[in-house]
């Protein structure tokens, strides 16, 4: 098979860009290292859809932020994925920090935003009650908005597939070659072969740039970790909006936010690290969130936390994304340096690169057929975010809708099985943790897991001891041994 | 909207002995309906294959299963229906249940009383935020338990296990027997949380070191547990890691039994009050809550040490719930509270209404550290004794009850008394 276009990484700014060639008449391969999309940093991060006002004027930071923004909010509607436009806040604490939010709501002004203002505490204390006492302004931004990332990706993901797109997991990529204008890329056992190339690796990108052959590659990556606490969903009522703090020499602070799903999101704090898959927390950095968070929210109850996590950021030696067609390798595009804001980006970001790989003599046309769901019929809407008629209907026409298998998150059987049938099937427990929470809630699967377990090892013919929590050992259970 | 006289959220040892109660006390057995959200009843009993349960009930030692399935057969020889993969999605502080099954699908009904035995949960490495990676063979011991016990498969090989509450001592054993090796169990607190016989049964007699004041400050490995970093705590600094005490074990696998938590969102969800201290419903000695006709036993009310009591607290709250059904129950005259005072962490019930009439009332409470030699008292706001047993020894993991009777509470009623003190006074050093 020779693929028009193969994409390297599965993450947001790949997937985005998949789904978005999918629409045309190209046939499109992305090989991910990992055992499922979305598992570097767009599974770990704060969950933000920024308002775009950060990024300075003129930069594609916020040019594709504004736009991605718009069209990520339209893409979760499209795909049935809950997208929530609560609004954020820039918290300043006392007249110092003034000077700051003004130069942020000049940024976004200049960046198109619409309805940015500074409010002073009154409003910010009637708006959001838990806020410190001594936050004294705030500059509010009604457009940012929360969604789950790897949960929009992994729909994009589906309705890729559904349309013809084929994904390699554990495809790590080893080598390239070329021969002619046909780019030879593979992971050691399998090649691919395609036209173009679109490295979207992410933290890894400076690498994946060196295997292509890029030969002094103008951008370095640091792996910056980020670490976050998730909160109770009892607690989760106490910001309505997405609080941060007002940057400062010391970084942009940790913020607080309500997760689409109805839990707190504390963190992150940012470290550069040697390791960049090294997604490990410590007790010094979590100790830092904590005390972040309470500057925000004095009384916030870190003791409701149900997890913590760290994801990492692939920080580039200059301001912006670096998004080029290379200047080496004929038919090689980069996506590079995409840190903060890239999720909220992603879909513009995908725009932006599929205009690059036109340049660089793509000829795209619509694709007649193109199906604009995640599968062929619909979007396979999850049982507990249906109506009370709904999911008395749904459990007339299949039993095991009845059947809950995460108490936490009310998952039922019915959806795990949906989700085994899927275009990218859910074969390992973290996979349907993040397409269904299962797992995900207070018990974090202390109670579903051994069930999800169990499902996923009758349905696809497995035994229990061949299933895995995500990758390549990472075993759950052996068999006993025998007396 | 369907009606129903008497539904039991669970179908474990508490919601059964709940059910049996109230039938016995003249509820009709197809006035009940027990909703059990596995996929038979008995609850986490069923996976507890070890013996120990039923000393006190039963006067004879049996397993978890045996012991469930007495009351199953009990539940069964009265003809009350127990409807299997039953999941309650809300409640409501007027009792309208609503829940799904496969069987019945997307119900609510309206009830006259609902019996909460929902049971409890176990804490996680989440609710602790142990740093580190976050790989596979990082468990709960209930989560472990069922791997071996139900589905018949090893969790692990290597095992560390943080927490000496009565599961993770119960699975360092059954880790052990079959095959794995148990390097340590750490527990933070400078005595163990679960019960003594446990200790001598399942350590002590294999050789597991029980490291007291110790915790899991790391864990190692990308895709599965590769190993932890344990470290002394300082308990006179917040029980912080001690630097310089850090400790490596290799293995695979981190159970954790750090503690249950009462599942109470469905409680939460209709508005009744909580008790911060058991995490449960705060309840009258009928086990009745601040919703009236809904009542709570078992785990879900506090976590118990013994199933045993379980039941007996169960027998409680079914007897309640038809006596408000059949309505039968005695008036309640007057409210007393029931507050804690030195040593005493929780009393359950945590208020006592008083009938013209009173009845003896049995108190359950936890001490809040380890004693010895102490008197255990329960006495009035204006300080005259109702009740005083000496102990020789007391601990947090072993719950501790005391009766007041009968005519100490007549006394109580006529007085005009409003509080009622649970303390302990220590008759030496410690």
């Amino acid at each position: 098979m020779l693929y028009d276009v193969l994409i390297i990484g599965a993450g947001c700014t790949g997937v985005m860009t998949a789904r978005l060639l999918s629409t045309k008449n190209v046939k499109v391969a992305v090989a991910e290292a990992g055992p499922d999309v979305a598992t570097g940093a767009t599974a770990a991060n704060s969950a933000i859809v920024h308002a775009g006002y950060d990024a300075k004027p003129g930069t594609l930071k916020a040019q594709l932020n504004v736009r991605g923004n718009r069209l990520m909010k339209e893409l979760c509607a499209a795909l049935g994925v809950e997208c929530k436009n609560v609004g954020s806040h820039v918290i300043g604490f006392g007249e110092g920090d003034l000077p700051m939010l003004e130069e942020l709501l000049a940024r976004g002004r200049a960046n198109g935003i619409p309805d940015l203002e500074i409010i002073g505490q009154d409003r910010l204390r009637a708006m959001e009650p838990n806020v410190s006492p001594e936050a004294t302004h705030s500059l509010w931004a009604p457009t940012a908005a929360i969604t789950c990332p790897y949960g929009i990706t992994i729909a994009a993901a589906e309705n890729a597939v559904t349309n013809g797109v084929d994904f390699y997991f554990h495809f790590r990529v080893t080598d390239a070659s070329r021969a002619g204008d046909i780019h030879y890329i593979t992971n050691g056992t399998e090649t691919l072969a395609a036209r173009y190339v679109v490295n979207c690796a992410g933290v890894h990108s400076a690498e994946v740039a060196a295997i292509l052959g890029e030969n002094d590659f103008p951008i370095t990556i640091t792996p910056r970790r980020g670490e976050y606490f998730i909160l109770d969903k009892a607690v989760g009522g106490l910001a309505h909006s997405t609080l941060f703090v007002c940057p400062s020499d010391r970084g942009k602070g940790i913020l607080v936010s309500p997760t689409v799903d109805g839990n707190l999101i504390v963190g992150p704090n940012a470290y550069p690290i040697g390791d960049s898959d090294d997604r490990s927390t410590t007790a010094e950095g979590l100790a830092e969130i904590s005390a972040g968070a309470r500057r925000i929210m004095p009384d916030i109850p870190m003791n409701m936390a149900i997890t913590s996590f760290a994801g990492v950021r692939s920080t580039p030696n200059q301001y912006d994304f670096y998004l080029k067609a290379s200047d080496q390798i004929p038919g090689v595009i980069h996506a590079v340096g995409v840190e903060p804001p890239g999720f909220a980006s992603s879909p513009a970001t995908a725009e932006y690169l599929v205009g690059l790989l036109e340049e660089a003599g793509l000829a795209l046309t619509d694709k007649p057929d193109y199906i604009p769901t995640r599968r062929r019929d619909g979007n396979h809407i999850q049982w507990n975010r249906l109506t009370e008629e709904e999911k008395a209907a749904k459990c007339r026409e299949n039993p095991a809708y009845g059947k809950i298998v995460c108490r936490c998150e009310t998952v039922t059987e019915g959806d795990l099985l949906d989700m085994l049938d899927a275009p990218i099937p859910a074969v390992t427990i973290d996979m349907m943790k993040k397409r269904l929470r299962a797992g995900m809630g207070r018990c974090q699967g202390g109670f579903c897991s051994p069930r999800v377990a169990a499902l996923i090892a009758e349905r696809t013919g497995h035994d229990l001891d061949e299933i895995n929590k995500s990758g390549p050992g990472s075993w759950l259970v052996t068999k006993r041994e025998e007396a | 909207m369907a009606e129903h006289k008497l539904i039991i959220i669970g179908g474990g040892p508490a919601g059964l002995s709940a059910a049996v109660a109230a039938v016995d006390a003249g509820l009709a057995p197809e006035d009940i309906l027990v909703l059990e959200r596995d996929s038979e009843p008995g609850g986490i009993l069923n996976q507890c294959i070890h013996a120990g349960f039923g000393l006190h009930r039963f006067g004879e030692e049996l397993t978890g299963p045996e012991y469930s399935g007495r009351y199953i057969a009990m539940a069964r020889e009265r003809g009350i229906p127990i409807l299997c993969n039953a999941m309650v999605l809300s409640l409501t502080d007027d009792r309208r249940v609503t829940f799904v099954s496969p069987e019945t699908g997307y119900t609510t009904i309206q009830a006259e009383a609902v019996i909460l035995a929902m049971g409890c949960r176990e804490r996680t490495r989440g609710a602790l935020s142990i740093p580190g990676t976050r790989p596979s063979g990082v468990y709960t011991a209930g989560c472990a338990q069922r791997y071996i016990n139900i589905e018949g498969y090893m969790p692990g090989h290597r095992v560390v296990i943080l927490g000496s509450g009565d599961i993770g001592l119960i699975m360092a054993r059954r880790m052990t027997l079959e095959g794995a090796k148990v390097l340590a169990v750490c527990e933070i607190m400078p005595y163990s949380g679960g019960l003594a016989r446990n200790i001598v049964q399942c350590l002590d007699d294999f050789g597991i070191p029980l490291k007291l004041s110790h915790t899991v400050v790391q864990i190692h490995g990308r895709d599965r547990v590769e190993g932890v970093t344990v470290a002394a705590v300082d308990e006179a600094n917040g029980r912080r890691p001690i630097p310089g005490t850090e400790e490596y074990f290799a293995c695979d696998t981190l159970l954790l039994s750090v503690g249950l938590i009462p599942e109470n969102e469905l409680t939460r969800g209709a508005g009744i009050d909580l008790d911060r201290m058991t995490n449960g419903a705060s309840v009258n000695q009928f086990r009745e809550t601040s919703a009236p006709g809904v009542y709570a036993c078992g785990n879900v009310l506090h976590v118990h040490d013994l199933v045993d009591y379980v039941s007996e607290e169960a027998d409680t709250a079914g007897r309640a719930a038809a006596a408000r059904i059949l309505g039968n129950a005695a008036p309640v005259v007057r409210s007393v509270k029931l507050t804690t005072g030195h040593g005493v962490r929780y009393t359950v019930p945590e208020r006592i209404d008083l009938a013209e009439e009173p009845e003896d009332v049995r108190i359950f409470f936890r001490v809040t550290d380890v004693y010895k030699k102490v008197r255990l008292v329960i006495e009035t706001g204006a300080g005259e004794i109702l009740v005083n047993r000496a102990k020789s020894a007391v601990a947090p993991g072993e719950m501790e009850s005391l009766t007041i009777p009968a005519a100490k509470l007549a006394q109580v009623l006529r007085s005009g008394e409003e509080e009622i003190l649970v303390k302990l006074t220590e008759t030496e050093g410690r």
